[in-house]
Formats: C-alpha cells, structure tokens, sequence
C-alpha cells in the first residue's frame, strides 16, 4: 500500500512540474500589463517602469522563473497584488470554503442522483426513466448562475426564507475558531449551535445550485451502468436462485455499478471545485475559482500560478483517492503506477 | 463590542435566569444594529495604505476612514440639497490651526490627539508620513508632486507640535494637495518597528496594519470578503461620529446588490447599473442620490496623429454624427450631466461645459465631403472591457451613427488590464473613455488632457502651442479676470478642434435605506463613514 503511494506520487511528480513550466509561460503570454495596471490611474510612463521594476517584471523571463522556482522551493507562492496577501494564505483560507460547498452539493447530487439513476435503470422507458431523464437534462442544460440567480429571486427576494446571499456567514456573525476551515465542522466542534445553524443556511442555496448541476452526469452514469450490470449473467443467476429484490439490486447490482459511478463523481468534484466560479459570484462565495478568476482580470500573474498548482496538486490527490477506492469497491482491481 | 451572536447569547443565557431581562438585551441588540452600517460593493480594497503599489479606489475609502489628514474640506449643499464637501473652503483636522504665507505653510497640531494605540500624534509623525508619500514613487509620489510637494526637505519640525512645508514654488493647489487622500498621517513610531533593511517605508506590514489615527479603527479584514471599522472613541480630530461600526461586504453580483438593499439587509451602496438607479428612484422605496462628478466626462477621443483624425473638418463630422439624445437615453438612463447642445462660444469659465455640437447628419456628411472622405473610411473604435456596462452601449450607438456616413467601424474590446498600457502607446485611432481630475480646476483637467506634455490622458496626442500657452498661464496667473480669459480661450480652442468630444459627465449614484442620513459627496469618490447616521 505505502509502495503504491510513493510510485504514484512519484509518477505525479513530472504532471507537477511541466504544469509549472506551462503556467508560467501562459500567465506570461496572455495579454495585460500588470505594470500598467496597478500604476494606478495617474500613472506616466516612467511610473510604470517603476511598478514594473519593483515586480521584477522587468528582468528577463528565465530570471523571474528561476526566481519563481527559488520561492516555489521554500514553500512560498508569492503575494497577491489585488488582495494584498500571501497567495499561499489567501488560497488555505479560499480552499476549504470551495470543498465545503461543493461536497455538500455533491453529497445533494448524489443523494438524488444515484437513487435516480437506480430507479431509472430497474424501469427503462417507464415513466420514471423519463422523469429521471428530464430532471437530469434540465439540471445540466439551466447554467448555473441562472439556477443561482433564480434560486435567490424566489427563496430571499420574494418569499424570504433563505438569508441574504452574503456569503458564507450573515453580516452580524463572526466565523467559528479555525481548525478545518469548514464552518460547519469548526462550529459544531465549538459546540456553538448558532454559528453551525448560519453557515448552514448560507450553504443551502448554493449547494442546491451545485447539487443540480452535478445531478445529471451522476444520474445518467449510475443509470447505464445499473442497466449493463442488470443484465449480466450474475444478476440473472442471483434471481434464478430466488434472491429478495433489495438484495440484489443494494448489494449485488449497484456495489458492481459503483465503479463507473465512483470515477464521474470525483470528475465532478474536482471540476467543480475550480469551475464553480458563477456560483461563488451570485453568492458571494470567497471561493478559489472567483479568486482566480479576479486575478485573471487583473493579470496578477502570481495568484493565477498558485491556483493553477494547487488545482493540480489536488487533481493527483483526488485520483489517487478513486484509485483507491476503486480497490475498496472492486477487490479484483489492481493498479499499477 | 456586541455583535448579534454575542448580544443573542447573551439574551438566552439571561432568559435562563429571569425571564424578564430579556427585553433589554434585544434592546441592545437592535442598539447595536442600529449604529451598524452594513455597506457593500462589488470590488473589495486590496490594501488600507494609500501609498502602496496598486492600492486600488476601495482601499482610498479604507485609508480614508482609518486615518486622519492635517485638513480637510468644508461642506456645502448642492441645488439637491445634498451635502457636498467645498473645495473653496479648508477645515481643521489633525491641524488646529495654520498660518500661510508666500513662501510656506506653518500649521499647529492638537495637541490632545493620538494615534489608535495612544501614542499621542507629533509633528515627526507628520513629517515621516509626508516624506514617505513624496519618496516611494507611483501614484501618491505623483499626487503630491500634482501640489508641488516634492521633496522631504520641504517638511519642516519646528517643534512637537508645530510643522512647516516650504513652497518650491507658487502653487495654488499645494493646499488642497494637503487634504486629499494621500497625505494621510501614520503613527511613524509603530510603521518603523515594523520596517526592514529591504522595506524602509513598511510598505509590506502597512498594507494589511493600519498605523492610524482616525475616526474607525481596522476590526477585521478578510481580503476580498470583508472589512469591519469600529469607532476610535478617543478621536479629537471632529465631531464623534454616529455609527459605531462598519461592516463592509463584498457581493460581486449586481441583481443581489439590488436585492440586499431591497430587503433591507444592506444600507448603502454605490455599484447598481444605471438602469437599476432610474427604477428604484422611480419607485421610491430607497433613497437614491445623484452628484455630478466635478472636473469628470465621458468622451470620444479621435488620434489627431493619423489620418483620418488628423484633418479638423473629419473631427467635426464625427462631432456632428454622435448621437447624442440617444445615448442619454439608453446608456445613462439619466445618471448624468449632458454635455452637447451649447452655446456657440464658452459662457463661463467653468468645466465641464457643453459643447456646441449637436446631432446633425447633413453638416457631418458635408464636413466629411470637404475633407475628402464623402464614401467614408474605415476605422477601429475601443474601449476598456472593464467598464462595459457604459462603454459597449455606446460604442454600439455611436458605431450604428457613423455608418450612415458610410464609416465603417470595427469595436475593439480591450480588457481592463490591458487598457492602460493600450492608452500608453497612443495608436487606439478612436475611442470612448472617461477622465476625472480630484482637484477640482479647468486648468487642472487641461494640463493632464490637452496639453502639449502629451501625458497619458490627452489619449488623443493633441498638441497646439497655442493652447499650452494659455493652460500655462491660467494655471500660475492670480489675476482673476486673466484666469477666466485664459479658460474661455482654452475651452473655446478645444471645441473648435475637437479632438475629444465631449459625451456626458456623470453622476455619482448612491443608493440608501431611507433611514440612513447625512451622505457626503467628495470628490475622491468614496464613502465618509463619519457623517452618515442611520435614523
């Protein structure tokens, strides 16, 4: 076990490196001048070569990047102009308020999305396979800041019953002592009822959003494959031998259709992770997609790298993790770095 | 302080013990909420120190509240009745009181004020913040030096509480230099224990630690989320202002801005689209406030480097092509100050003023025929991504006009990071952009936009020895009737050669619950947490 893990790790090294080398040189090519930007907006020519100098922007281009590599060393991704902080620190404080959202909204999508997908399957062509079938495309068909937008219309402007889209906590409540970074774990470890019940209904519409759009991949995944594995051979020898319904379809079926499953959901998670940007925005989430993406508009290059490396760093670690539950699920897999 | 967790807890654990003590504690609860602004905008301050590199507008409001200044403005009413600071006017802040002479300024400090860890403010400190501003370059070094304030020799302690700046030269904006935003005062003592070798200037730690001394003191900070200002009880610098916290929250969504105030979670904003403006004004059910942004417009600049622009006759055809009525209409939505239609000569020695052109396709197509072009040409029309709720309706407008003079326009969006260093190189043939000066003097806004200098702002790389000769004059002359010659000259010069025409100036729009008073325009744009009041 411990051997697969450094071979793996190991094999994530080079992934790891060449996605330094490439965000470096994109950052670099996109058009924008960080000089000029954050001149200001008196700045003279002469004030921009000033700006640009105190960046190091005016070295040459293997000099910043052995400069980068130097600070990446030490463990230090640099500061962030538009926020003004360590982008090391602004990332730990972003990361866990994007992985809460959106495990909870994958947790929604699963909830439904696989209990869908099963009941799809055992009726095909009923009419809850197409039930199944309109949800899940209007889900991924609605963009999500629509569905957010639309969410927040509803349930806050008109009727009044979710709190003001003001991101993670209410104006009038302070954050719970840090220990994960989620609100809610922090808050129940507090023993601090009120904050746990704020973050709460923060997260309800949001993760809704995401739960909805994650809704259709899962669904329509578990669906094709609770249908292959209903009519495999096995599955016909577990009702020929006179098995109860449940049995069959909970323990046998869907344990043997999870593989698939399994895989969608975490290209789910890690997609979402960086890509719920709209969400983050109509809820002002202070979330790591709409972080890079500020930084992006600006071409502060430095916050755009460090995203970028952790959503790689991460992706490696979320596809161990399938990997190994793969093994968990399927005792017959073995993998291979 | 009691925030609503707090003050709820504490109702509850009353509630344990006497059931009637608990309405006193919702009392202070809805107390508390009372005395809290809760403000939100779309862009959060990316620092609390004016003089950092790329210190963004939001973090001007930030500086602004958090630290005092020597001066500051008096106030007035506009014709709305709303306050408006008073450029003319130069009020006591950290200073007593000061003496001017022709060669120096001799201000006396209070000498009861502190800073908000109590070291108590010296005339070092003041000298300190003041050589800080005109040495670490970029945009503060800039704005002083827009005041001749130059070098740190020109800071003079003459005693602890007594400070003198020597003039370089005769300069009538040197004093209100003194009381914009930049020459705020730091608590140099505490900025210097957290100074290196490599950061004389504690640029690195002022960032995110305000060594202030003003009327909020730095609560919390969660860059891009929050900022929360709570009430320096001890400030002497003014009247003790009546909110006793500020939560400022950022929602970058426009349509839940306008929710948050709707409901009345929010207080007060600033960033609604136009549209939104007109209609809640319309439906009264949130005060909306509307100043014209002084020394500020919203023009279309022609490069009078290349042809076509280089010819006047094509300037006035496109002057004469801009349609204007309709971009009133459908861009501002009444957010602004319209800047066409006037009278033939300058009346005033104002700015800005309306310009005589008005939407007259036949005089454009003529013009444009003496010229040489009457087929037309083609052309490239830009404008900054950044600020495209404005811009691309305009362009859409102004580009649909120009065809029917069979110009053909291609619209180049530049995005907002982009913008600036576009505007450096000076080759953008056509564009729609916006300028505004802080200090509020045609000369001022001349000798950044249509000076020979060529500074970055006179995008149109105009240059006319005649005109430099009365911006100049105009902005050392102390004849009165000299400096109303020179602008009228200056004006009536800019209209007859158009380089830029003018569109609009717009107005500063702010929306607020109906409870939330004394609102204060400045000229910096932000918001003066000391004024407002919530009834």
């Amino acid at each position: 076990m411990l051997g697969l893990l450094a071979r793996r790790l190991a094999a994530a090294l080079p992934t790891l490196a060449g996605v330094v080398v490439v965000t470096f040189v994109m950052t670099r090519a996109l058009p924008g001048d960080p000089a000029a930007y954050f001149a200001g907006p008196a700045a003279t020519r002469e004030a921009v070569e000033e700006i640009r100098r105190q960046l190091g922007l005016d070295q040459p281009l293997w000099v910043q990047f052995g400069r980068y590599l130097a600070d990446l060393a030490r463990g230090d991704l640099g500061v962030s102009i538009t926020t003004g902080q360590p982008v090391l620190s602004d990332i730990a404080q972003r990361l866990p308020a994007s992985a809460e959202l959106t495990l909870l909204g994958l947790l929604i999508a699963a909830g439904f999305g696989i209990p869908m997908g099963v009941a799809a399957a055992l009726r095909p062509n009923s009419w809850v396979d197409h039930l199944c079938r309109v949800v899940a495309t209007a889900g991924v068909s609605l963009p999500t800041f629509f569905t957010g937008l639309l969410l927040v219309y509803v349930f806050y402007y008109l009727l009044g019953w979710a709190p003001a889209p003001l991101g993670r906590l209410d104006a009038f409540s302070s954050p719970p002592p840090h220990v994960t970074g989620f609100h809610l774990i922090d808050s129940a470890l507090a023993g601090d009822g009120e904050t746990f019940l704020a973050a709460a209904a923060q997260l309800v519409l949001p993760a809704l959003t995401l739960g909805i759009f994650a809704l259709a991949p899962i669904a329509r995944m578990t669906r094709g494959a609770m249908l292959a594995v209903m009519s495999s051979d096995f599955i016909r020898a577990a009702r020929a031998s006179g098995l109860a319904g449940r049995t069959i379809v909970i323990r046998y079926a869907l344990r043997n259709a999870l593989l698939p499953v399994v895989t969608t959901l975490g290209m789910v998670l890690s997609f979402l992770l960086g890509a719920n940007v709209l969400v983050e925005k109509v809820f002002a989430w202070p979330g790591i997609g709409s972080y890079a993406v500020e930084a992006l508009i600006a071409s502060d290059y430095v916050p755009v790298q460090g995203f970028v490396m952790t959503m790689a760093a991460l992706y490696v670690a979320l596809n161990l993790l399938i990997d190994l539950a793969y093994q968990a699920i399927d005792p017959r897999v073995r993998i291979e770095a | 302080m009691i925030s609503r967790r707090t003050a709820l807890k504490g109702s509850s654990a009353a509630a344990l013990g006497a059931a009637t003590a608990a309405p006193a504690i919702h009392g202070a609860a809805a107390q508390a909420r009372r005395e809290t602004l809760l403000l939100i905008s779309e862009n959060p301050p990316n620092s609390t120190d004016i003089h950092g590199v790329g210190a963004n507008r939001p973090a001007y409001e930030a500086s602004w509240n958090l630290y005092d200044r020597l001066m500051t403005f008096g106030v007035k009413k506009d014709q709305n009745g709303v306050d408006h600071y008073d450029y003319t006017r130069l009020e006591p802040e950290l200073a007593e009181s000061w003496n001017l002479t022709q060669t120096s300024v001799t201000f006396k400090l209070r000498r009861d004020a502190t800073f908000h860890d109590g070291t108590p403010v010296t005339a070092e400190d003041v000298k300190w913040s003041f050589d800080r501003a005109v040495s670490v370059g970029g945009f503060p070094t800039f704005q002083m030096r827009a005041g001749s304030l130059e070098k740190p020799e020109q800071f003079v302690v003459v005693d602890r509480h007594t400070f003198r700046v020597d003039f370089l030269r005769a300069d009538k904006l040197t004093m209100p230099d003194l009381a914009v935003p930049v020459p705020a005062i730091y608590n140099s003592g505490l900025a210097k224990r957290n100074a290196t070798a490599a950061d004389p200037w504690a640029m690195e730690w002022l960032r995110a630690n305000p060594a202030a001394g003003g009327a909020f003191r730095l609560e919390r900070w969660v860059p891009g989320q929050e900022m929360v200002f709570a009430r320096f009880d001890d400030w002497k610098s003014g009247r003790r202002p009546a909110l006793a916290r500020v939560i400022w929250r950022i929602v970058p969504q426009a349509g839940n801005r306008r929710a948050l105030l709707e409901r009345g979670d929010a207080d007060i904003s600033f960033d609604l689209p136009p549209k939104d403006f007109q209609e809640l004004a319309a439906a009264r059910r949130l005060k909306i406030v509307g100043t014209p942004v002084e020394n500020a417009m919203q023009y279309i600049g022609m490069n009078v480097t290349k042809p076509p622009f280089n010819d006047v006759r094509v300037r006035q055809a496109i002057a004469y092509a801009i349609p204007y009525q309709r971009i009133m209409d459908q861009v501002t939505f009444g957010t602004a100050v319209p800047l066409f239609g006037g009278p033939a000569q300058p009346a005033d020695a104002t700015w800005p003023q309306p310009s005589p052109y008005v939407t007259d396709l036949d005089k454009a197509k003529a013009l444009l025929a003496e010229a040489g072009y009457p087929n037309g040409f083609e052309t490239t029309f830009s404008f900054d991504l950044g600020l495209a709720s404005l811009n691309e309706p305009i362009s859409v407008l102004v580009a649909e006009s120009l065809a029917r003079l069979g110009i053909r326009v291609t619209i180049n969006k530049i995005p907002g990071a982009n913008w600036r260093n576009e505007l450096l190189k000076k080759e953008m043939p056509l564009i729609t952009n916006t300028f505004g000066g802080w200090l509020n003097f045609p000369d001022y806004f001349f000798f950044w936009a249509y000076h020979g200098q060529n500074a970055v702002f006179n995008t149109m790389s105009y240059q006319n020895a005649e005109m430099d000769a009365l911006i100049d004059r105009s902005r050392f002359t102390r004849n009165e009737a000299e400096y109303a010659e020179a602008i009228k000259g200056f004006v009536s010069i800019a209209f007859r050669d158009v380089p830029r025409i003018p569109l609009f100036q717009p107005k500063l729009m702010v929306a607020m619950r109906d409870s939330i008073d004394g609102y204060r325009y400045w000229f910096h744009r932000q918001l003066d947490y000391r004024v407002l009041s919530k009834g």
